[in-house]
């Protein structure tokens, strides 16, 4: 409060731009730092992924990796824009980002929407460039959340009956909205932000577990009923015993287990993988980037992956608890739990101890609207660090 | 902030870090303890064996000239993986593929898919990552058509590949001596032992019968691996490795090609008179042995076929229909796996048996026209009696009732139906020295060892057959009695006899084996070494057909050597004085009519005919020979069955054999110098064969 109070006070003045630096000084750098290299290793990982197939189609054999160095920088830009604003604009912003976000997932399901890897969650724009929606619907619904669970009622800790329904409902539209995509994975996406949110801003353990419960047996009754596509069910059979079928949707679970195995403790090399190379694993440079990681950096490569993208949760984390308010730790616990599930769920689907699910690595795997999402979250957590409360 | 919160975050920290922990966890699973498995798995998926055939040695007559060579043949495979890739499981490949080849969707179907316990051929019994041959005459052009466009034909190829060719030198074709080859099953590999092949694939084609499979091991050469580096589509992207191919040795034989053709010619136009008389002449067989080395210079037998049904694969429609029982089975090889009663050509076994039992050799003997045996009458052929005669003129007249008479007064001497602890059994012990009951042990599978009927036999056959024939005396046959049943009558008699004392050895069996009827069966090849060892004075040779392996670059890898002949355990009195009476029957005996206008003073014949009495079918032909007959240097044997005499059916065939080897008719010997050349055929450096010392 006081720097923001501070900038207007010495407004043209020296000071001013001392004013700036601090604020420069002030972002978590070793948050930055760790997507930096994840971005960066996961560009080469994409160009490995993506080489060989190109040179086959004839195309320019780094036309991923060079699209991909590009939506970097666009993304930390976005990025830096979301994480200088005032943050607390953001919960005026927010509806409309909300809004936005949904209009965008309804118009994916109207004629303008595309299918892509089996999922209708595309909007194509034009000269080779497309969006998905659901991805920046994950940023609207965060700052949503926590703008409606921020401030308890009197005499509360948490948030009341009323705000939890209400969250319920703002939650439960977009990702039925994805699950007519259909897109299992990023709607779980949104039950995992939405029950860590909800956990963070203090609700009680019965509505926790009340949730969870009806949750599963929500869950159940899809299963039974046939709600879900034959593919669908077919991927979480697989996922219990990958060599039942080993041609079918077993076959990537399979694959990709061989892939990561083979990389050993030191790897093959970075371009080296031989099973990358012979696109044994479909939507390597996407869905299954980690199984080039896994295959041409080994078990020495993967560590350090997975350690970076624990270093990203373990800072936002703590941004988390420093927040200076309530809506900025819910902000940012609410990114945490987002990458955190995404990165738990992708790297152990490739690993073969969670389902198939189509959900990107962040940071690493290749997409543009992925990228720019993921940055954009980058920015919040940014935002919320530079208007935390001074350390103790 | 509310301390709830704060707790929950903790929760959220710890949540995390376990997480990861569990990431980190896995991937030392994966990657450190089990990498080496899925390093493993992962170059079984990446790279892909193909076995490349290797070049198989050819079969070659004793002048180099090839019976089995090699052809080079477009062949068109299919990539089982590649086409179940397919979103149609390859169906729209398999229809433009028929198309071109000019065959159908279903034929190609069936072709490419794999063996399994219900499904029977035509399918593909090798390894599914092999290339299926499915095309092995394919026109070039059609070639072309499917290399120009191979996007069409997804996991179809063409490529070069050698294929088994019978050129049919000087005529010969010798089916069953050379055998057939067949893709290598998994069985079969499992079974046999230390063969040599790059593991199973399918196209590794293995020798089922003949010299084919006896030399399977100098003719395989092996098999080179190329590994094929190949992509989740399971395109080749590359070649890891490339293990060469070693082609395989070739088998030089003691056939001689021009011999060969003429023991088929023979033996097919003797097959043919039997016909013109109105006879069956449902099988035939000849030999022609070195008597010396015992070197076998052709081989024939009919019914036969042509090997080349076996390229590319045979059909079990195809099999029943050119190899089945109504073509005669003609895979079979009557001259070495045939059995058959020998009739009199087996007389120079009794003959020395008797002599050997102290019957004079000079001996005079009565040859009435029937000999009566315990009340039956046994006679002579037609019945024509030959008065008092020596054994010479037994032999050159074929006198059956001396011969009777040797063995029921041998029969007695043992004993009758009531023999002592241990019978002679002179002509039984003698048969065997000559070697029939016996397998001769030529270099051939699938050899048959005859029978000689002897009282262990007849106690074990009455073992096997007690309680069917006891069943039978006590009811009789029904369906008999219904039209004939004064038959049954018989019939039931003679049961209740096998029943009570079948095990016994009658004085019929002993008369019957002295003439070589009864239950007495040889080969044509062992009737053939047994002549051979009256001709040489003695020595049982054992028969080969192999000369040399000699590799494709000329060297030669080994010779092969016959085994030393065992000696033949009879007086060599006895042998010269049945040679001196084998000598006389082409001229004055029962191979006159046949060798009346043969110059046998140019090449003295010695042989005995033998017309064999089959019961219900017409008599099987023999006529077993050598020559020269004062300088014995070939044993010829002619078997026709259901065919008629021995003299007028195959004595003649056994003429046009000589007169082809001599070139007695057209000047032009097959062998000159009434010989098997010394000295092995050159195979020159490049590979090709020297043939400038064929006749």
């Amino acid at each position: 409060m006081t720097a923001g109070l501070g900038g207007v006070r010495g407004y043209g003045t020296r000071r001013s731009w001392l004013d700036r630096t601090a604020v420069l000084r002030r972002f978590d750098w070793t948050l930055i730092g760790a997507v930096f290299v994840l971005a960066f290793v996961g560009a080469l990982l994409v160009r490995s992924a993506t080489y060989d197939g190109l040179i086959e189609q004839g195309k320019d054999p780094e036309g991923y990796f060079k699209r991909q160095l590009l939506n970097l920088p666009i993304g930390f830009a976005l990025g830096c824009m979301v994480a200088l604003l005032d943050y607390r604009l953001l919960r005026a912003y927010a509806p409309i980002l909300y809004g936005v976000a949904s209009v965008g997932l309804v118009a994916v399901l109207s004629p303008l929407g595309e299918t892509i890897n089996g999922s209708h969650s595309w909007i194509v724009l034009g000269g080779g460039f497309q969006v998905q929606p659901s991805e920046f619907a994950k940023v609207g619904l965060v700052v949503l959340l926590a703008m409606i669970l921020q401030e308890p009622r009197d005499g509360e800790v948490g948030p009341g009956v009323r705000d939890i329904l209400l969250a319920l409902v703002l939650a439960g539209i977009p990702a039925a909205l994805i699950m007519l995509q259909p897109d299992l994975g990023t709607t779980l996406v949104f039950i995992a932000v939405l029950l860590g949110m909800l956990a963070v801003s203090g609700v009680r353990k019965r509505w926790l577990f009340g949730l969870v419960g009806g949750g599963l047996a929500a869950a159940f009754s899809v299963f039974f009923f046939g709600l879900l596509k034959p593919y669908q069910v077919a991927r979480f059979t697989a996922f219990i015993d990958p060599s039942a079928d080993p041609r079918g949707a077993g076959y990537n679970a399979q694959q990709a287990r061989i892939a990561v195995g083979s990389g050993g403790f030191s790897g093959k090399g970075l371009f080296n993988g031989e099973q990358t190379a012979g696109h044994f694993v479909p939507e390597q440079q996407t869905d299954f980037i980690f199984t080039v990681a896994g295959e041409e950096l080994g078990f020495l490569g993967s560590v350090v992956i997975v350690g970076l993208l624990g270093v990203v949760l373990w800072r936002g984390l703590r941004i988390a608890v420093q927040a200076a308010d309530m809506f900025g730790t819910l902000v940012a616990a609410g990114v945490v739990c987002w990458l955190g599930f995404q990165t738990f769920e992708n790297v152990g689907m490739t690993l073969g101890i969670m389902p198939i699910t189509g959900l990107p690595l962040p940071f690493v795997s290749y997409g543009g609207s992925a990228t720019f999402a993921n940055l954009i979250a980058l920015g919040l957590l940014q935002a919320v660090h530079l208007r935390c409360r001074p350390v103790d | 902030m509310n301390p709830r919160t704060h707790t929950r975050l903790v929760i959220l920290h710890v949540l995390v870090i376990t997480l990861m922990l569990v990431l980190v966890g896995r991937l030392w699973n994966l990657q450190v303890v089990n990498g080496e498995h899925y390093r493993q798995i992962a170059s079984e998926n990446r790279v892909r064996d193909i076995v490349v055939p290797a070049v198989r040695g050819q079969i070659l007559d004793v002048y180099g000239r090839p019976l089995v060579h090699n052809r080079v043949a477009l062949v068109v495979s299919v990539d089982r993986t590649t086409l179940m890739r397919q979103r149609d499981r390859g169906r729209a490949v398999l229809t433009r593929l028929a198309a071109v080849l000019g065959t159908t969707r279903t034929a190609l179907e069936q072709k490419t898919r794999l063996c399994g316990p219900t499904v029977s051929r035509p399918c593909w019994p090798g390894s599914p990552f092999q290339p299926i041959p499915v095309e092995d005459k394919t026109d070039p052009k059609a070639a072309l058509q499917i290399m120009e466009r191979r996007e069409d034909f997804p996991g179809v190829s063409a490529q070069l590949q050698s294929v088994r060719d019978y050129p049919r030198t000087e005529g010969a074709v010798a089916a069953q001596t050379l055998g057939y080859l067949q893709p290598l099953t998994q069985e079969e590999l499992d079974r046999r032992t230390g063969l040599k092949v790059t593991g199973f694939s399918g196209v590794d084609l293995v020798g089922r019968d003949g010299l084919e499979a006896a030399y399977d091991a100098d003719l395989r050469g092996r098999s080179g691996v190329r590994k094929v580096k190949v992509d989740a589509q399971g395109r080749v992207t590359g070649i890891a490795v490339e293990e060469p191919s070693v082609p395989g040795s070739h088998l030089v034989t003691s056939i001689d090609a021009k011999v060969q053709a003429a023991v088929e010619r023979a033996i097919a136009g003797a097959v043919a008179e039997a016909r013109k008389q109105g006879k069956k002449g449902s099988s035939a067989a000849g030999v022609v042995l070195d008597v010396q080395t015992g070197r076998v210079v052709a081989l024939a037998s009919l019914p036969t076929y042509d090997p080349a049904v076996w390229i590319g694969g045979i059909s079990q429609q195809e099999y029943v229909r050119l190899l089945g029982k109504s073509q005669g089975e003609p895979l079979i090889s009557r001259a070495i796996a045939g059995q058959f009663a020998p009739g009199s050509t087996f007389k120079i076994s009794s003959l020395a048996a008797a002599v050997a039992d102290g019957y004079p050799l000079n001996g005079i003997y009565p040859c009435p026209g029937s000999y009566s045996v315990g009340g039956r009458a046994f006679t002579n052929f037609r019945g024509v009696g030959h008065g008092m005669i020596n054994l010479h003129k037994a032999l050159v007249v074929s006198c059956d009732t001396i011969f009777y008479k040797f063995a029921y007064e041998q029969w007695l001497r043992d004993g009758g139906n009531n023999p002592g602890k241990a019978p002679k059994d002179p002509m039984v012990r003698t048969a065997r020295k000559f070697g029939f009951g016996d397998q001769t042990g030529i270099d051939l599978p699938g050899e048959s060892p005859g029978r000689i009927p002897d009282r262990a036999w007849k106690q074990a056959y009455w073992e096997a057959t007690r309680k069917a024939d006891c069943k039978a005396a006590k009811t009789g046959y029904p369906e008999i009695a219904r039209t004939d049943p004064k038959r049954n009558d018989y019939m039931k008699k003679l049961a209740h006899e096998n029943c009570v004392e079948g095990f016994k050895w009658h004085a019929a069996e002993s008369v019957n084996l002295s003439v070589g009827q009864g239950n007495v069966l040889v080969t044509p090849l062992q009737l053939a070494r047994a002549y051979a060892a009256v001709a040489n004075g003695g020595k049982l040779v054992t028969p080969r057909l192999g000369l040399a392996v000699i590799r494709p670059d000329g060297t030669v890898v080994r010779r092969i050597e016959p085994p030393k002949p065992r000696k033949l355990d009879v007086d060599p009195k006895v042998l010269a004085y049945m040679r001196n009476a084998l000598a006389k029957v082409p001229s004055e005996g029962t191979a006159g009519g046949a060798f009346g206008e043969f110059d046998l003073k140019k090449v003295a014949v010695a042989g005995k005919t033998g017309t064999a009495e089959v019961w219900g079918k017409d008599d099987t032909a023999w006529f077993a020979s050598y020559a020269p007959a004062d300088k014995p240097r070939f044993a010829i044997v002619a078997m026709v069955t259901e065919a008629g005499t021995g003299g007028a059916i195959s004595a003649p065939a056994v003429r046009q054999i000589y007169e082809a080897i001599y070139g007695m008719k057209d000047g032009k010997p097959a062998l000159p110098g009434g010989r098997l050349p010394d000295k092995l055929p050159k195979v020159r450096p490049d590979g090709t064969v020297d043939l400038s010392a064929a006749p």
